[in-house]
């Protein structure tokens, strides 16, 4: 009996929440707004309903209940999706807390971890990014040859791993260009191993029952990692293979044909030699545009042009951090504007730029219908900006997510506040 | 993807070593015969025996000769001249690798090269004072890993240019985002790190050649975490309260060396002392000649350093990677210390947690200089974008930085914490002409250099391939990707 009354209060405790939040419609008028799936529109309408984009245009009826928000001479966009991340993940980035981003695996194998079960909701790292406009991430695990699968988050702040996630997975994350981290002694070795583990989830997936009953040869991989590469096998999701040096981006283009697999390269420091040919085989690309340095033998030939050229090629390209140092996984997660605007400065147009940082990595993923637009039916992430989103003078003045208004403080707001005034003052924020 | 985990990793080993490479224990090196003693040397008996610890030894002198140039014009642009207010629609003049005349409009000699800038913006070059290049050249393989001594947490003995890799790609695209001059310092795993070198951003067959004429050397010093990390297990220090005994020890000895030197040098009274190279170093520090480059993240430690500095009676020129600089600007601006910073680097170790972007505007604010820097060869190529973040993040904390006074922190802040502020670092007649012609307004993120001039001598030009320098690992190794020929 009790139990139940338990049970019932929180049900209604529930149902008060999503009602607070499904009575709020918000509208946001007079702004420059950019929908992305849409041309722009001077002086558009963004309403927001029930947490979701309600519609967006220029002679939008505005309920009359309705919170009225002016952005006019302000810029709207949708929030921006970051797809190379590991926020959450981890608070401090290699001198302590916990690192939650690369398993151990069997034998460079991971296929089987899920990063997203050690994401921290409430991470320090979220309020940063999100006061520049991220209101999505992928989080991504990280090393061996199957590093495991990624998921993408929304940023709202809420507690529950549930009500954050947008999909989960998102992708299993592979890279072919570390020999070192996958225990192999060369790359043809790593691809090697690859095709094996693919030819074995095809054989696990004919004959579990076999397997069961012990009847199979022996797998390159345990049964849980099998199991989670079987949806990559069919097609049905997406294979992300991290690689830089053109050879590697031939061997992963000739995975793609030779399996059917719906791949995606990320990193791509030489995808712009193979412009044409990555085109034709409708791989999606995540590069940056902020590194021109041959760190290593992998990436000779990275140039700051590179997602430009893509581009012009016809591939469809996401921006992800690459300029390397800065953090740009974790605490300059925000900073993916920035490299939007190298982007264009090396010869992607705007628009591209932006749906680079939106709607692209979206479509990659197989989550358009949630997020990266300003389309009637998608989360209620938008953001309005004092001006043009890349500039270093513009600021992300509202953010919301899931149709909230978010302001939140970060850290940073909060020490900055402390010591603007010398000497600072430690029983207020 | 790959390509970030893979530079994050390399920009940790530019701040901390690499781990257990065996390295042959540090030998004093014999006596040369090429040390030439400077004009502050009494006795010039000495000369060429290099066995004696004279002040300003120059025993690697610089053989930089400035490029051939023209005397040339531009016109019609928005100079920053980090001297004062800006002037639009102005004119420059380089002549005989100096600035003849800044202004309105300038009297062009008639074989002078004119560009019509039309509407451009020109700047004094960059100078980053916190750089890596060509001791941890790319592409980022162990056999190129020359950055930290990390065999003991005292090496005032090494210097940097004997690391320097003179065809370290990362050169070039240096001066392509406008660096003019680089500090390059010994990485941070040890307390005292050595000394570091002053560069010309320009192509030389050896370090040598690069070396800026006349700068003085740093010394590079390190608190917190790195140290103690490298040699917690390998014989300490292992906390910070042993990397404080660990600097108060080498200055001490510093002290007793200087001295009995000193002594010896007045009054050449029989045999020289021993020479130390590590004594040597740090004893040139105390008499004023090397500057103390300090990588520090925290307000408290800074402190801690400040009371070192001021018991041994050395200054400490710039704090490196103060991300709290702005907990103590007050006291940076009373000891008169920059803060040589990023924009928003932070969180990526606990010593690094308190990063904020308001910190240059806060450091600015309090009257000390705010210099930013990079340690990171990406980042190094972008200075003014980093600047960029910190101008906007102080409107949002209510502090208004002009374009005219964030141009400093690129300029002659830095060249300040050189001690080149009388040489460069400013768009002044009679300075150094290092220039750089940019396509916009330097703090727009669409902007990029377009010619860059070092010494009067145009060494890049983003508008012509044959003007654009190749280092020699470039050839073969890297596509030629340049602008239009």
């Amino acid at each position: 009996m009790k139990q139940s009354m338990n049970r019932a209060l929180v049900v209604v405790a529930l149902c008060a929440v999503a009602s607070s939040l499904g009575a709020q419609t918000i509208a946001i008028t007079g702004g420059k707004v950019y929908p992305v799936s849409g041309p722009p529109i001077e002086g558009g309408t963004v309403l927001i309903r029930n947490g979701k984009i309600a519609a967006v245009g220029k002679d939008i009826a505005i309920p009359s209940d309705v919170e009225k928000i002016d952005a006019t001479g302000k810029w709207v966009t949708p929030g921006l999706v970051n797809s190379s991340t590991s926020v959450g993940l981890g608070d401090v980035g290699f001198s302590g807390g916990p690192r939650e981003l690369g398993a151990k695996g069997h034998d460079g194998i991971a296929a089987s971890f899920q990063v997203w079960l050690g994401y921290n909701t409430q991470s320090v790292m979220i309020a940063p990014a999100r006061e520049g406009g991220v209101t999505s991430i992928m989080i991504n695990p990280q090393g061996g040859l199957i590093s495991g699968q990624a998921a993408i988050i929304d940023m709202s702040g809420a507690l529950g791993l549930s009500d954050v996630v947008v999909k989960a997975p998102a992708t299993m994350i592979a890279q072919i260009e570390d020999d070192d981290g996958a225990k192999v002694g060369a790359a043809g070795e790593l691809l090697g191993k690859l095709r094996d583990l693919i030819e074995d989830t095809k054989a696990y997936s004919r004959r579990k029952a076999d397997f069961e009953r012990a009847q199979t040869r022996t797998f390159t991989a345990t049964r849980s990692d099998l199991e989670a590469m079987i949806p990559v096998v069919e097609g049905r999701e997406v294979l992300t293979i991290i690689a830089d040096k053109a050879s590697e981006l031939q061997a992963a283009i000739a995975l793609q044909k030779e399996f059917n697999l719906k791949v995606v390269i990320a990193g791509g420091a030489e995808a712009w030699m193979l412009a044409d040919k990555i085109a034709a085989a409708k791989i999606p690309v995540l590069t940056g545009a902020m590194n021109n340095i041959p760190g290593s033998f992998n990436t000779l030939g990275s140039r700051q042009e590179n997602a430009a050229m893509l581009r012009k090629a016809g591939v469809q390209v996401g921006i992800i951090g690459n300029a390397g140092g800065g953090d740009e996984d974790m605490f300059n997660v925000r900073n993916i504007r920035y490299e939007a605007g190298n982007a264009v400065a090396y010869g992607m147009s705007w628009d591209d730029a932006l749906r680079a940082i939106t709607l692209a990595p979206a479509e990659i993923y197989g989550v358009a219908g949630s997020v990266g637009s300003l389309k009637a039916g998608t989360e209620g992430n938008v953001v309005i900006w004092s001006g043009d989103p890349f500039e270093f003078a513009s600021r992300a003045e509202q953010v919301f997510v899931r149709g909230k208004k978010i302001d939140t403080p970060s850290r940073q707001d909060m020490l900055a506040k402390r010591y603007k005034t010398l000497p600072p003052k430690y029983n207020t924020p | 993807m790959r390509i970030v985990v893979f530079a994050a990793a390399l920009s940790v080993l530019a701040c901390t070593p690499a781990k257990g490479s065996p390295t042959p224990s540090p030998k004093v090196a014999a006596a040369g015969d090429s040390a030439k003693p400077m004009k502050e040397t009494k006795d010039t008996s000495m000369a060429g025996r290099g066995a004696t610890s004279l002040p300003n030894a120059d025993p690697f002198p610089s053989t930089y000769r400035p490029f051939p140039s023209k005397t040339t014009v531009i016109k019609n642009v928005t100079i920053l001249t980090a001297a004062g207010p800006r002037i639009t629609n102005g004119a420059i003049l380089l002549k005989d690798g100096k600035i003849e005349s800044v202004g309105a409009s300038v009297t062009a000699p008639s074989d002078a090269v004119v560009i019509d800038g039309g509407g451009k913006f020109v700047t004094p070059g960059f100078i980053d004072v916190h750089s890596h290049l060509g001791v941890y050249a790319a592409p980022g393989v162990e056999a190129s890993s020359d950055g930290n001594e990390a065999t003991r947490p005292v090496t005032a003995y090494v210097w940097a240019e004997h690391s320097v890799w003179p065809q370290d790609p990362q050169f070039p695209r240096n001066l392509a985002g406008g660096i003019t001059t680089l500090q390059v310092l010994p990485g941070s795993a040890n307390l005292i790190g050595g000394r570091s070198v002053v560069l010309k951003v320009v192509p030389a067959r050896t370090v040598q050649g690069m070396k800026f004429p006349g700068a003085k050397y740093g010394l590079k010093m390190a608190c917190g975490e790195n140290p103690k990390r490298v040699y917690g297990s390998k014989g300490g220090p292992q906390t910070r309260m042993g990397n404080v005994a660990g600097y108060r020890t080498a200055w001490i000895e510093a002290e007793q060396y200087r001295r009995k030197w000193d002594k010896w040098n007045a009054e050449h009274k029989g045999d020289p002392p021993a020479r130390d190279l590590n004594l040597e170093t740090l004893a040139e520090v105390l008499r004023g000649n090397i500057l103390v480059h300090n990588h520090c993240y925290r307000a408290d430690e800074m402190a801690q350093m400040i009371d070192i500095a001021h018991e041994f009676g050395y200054k400490i020129r710039a704090f490196h990677h103060g991300v709290e600089a702005y907990k103590i600007a007050d006291l940076l601006a009373k000891e008169g210390i920059g803060a040589a910073i990023w924009a928003d680097w932070g969180g990526f170790k606990m010593e690094a947690l308190d990063g904020i972007r308001g910190n240059m505007a806060l450091v600015n604010q309090a009257g000390a200089k705010t210099i930013v820097h990079s340690d990171d060869p990406s980042g190094s190529q972008r200075l003014n974008q980093e600047a960029a973040k910190g101008i906007e993040a102080g409107k949002e904390l209510g502090i208004d930085i002009s374009e005219d006074q964030a141009i400093k922190w690129l300029t002659i802040n830095p060249a300040w914490a050189l001690d080149l502020d009388s040489k460069i670092g400013s768009l002044e007649p009679g300075k150094d002409a290092d220039v750089v012609l940019w396509s916009g307004d330097p703090f727009s993120v669409y902007t990029r250099a377009e010619k860059v001039w070092i010494d009067g001598a145009m060494l890049y030009d983003r508008d012509d391939v044959r003007e654009q320098w190749r280092t020699d690992f470039d050839l073969g190794f890297v596509p030629q990707v340049g602008g239009a020929q």
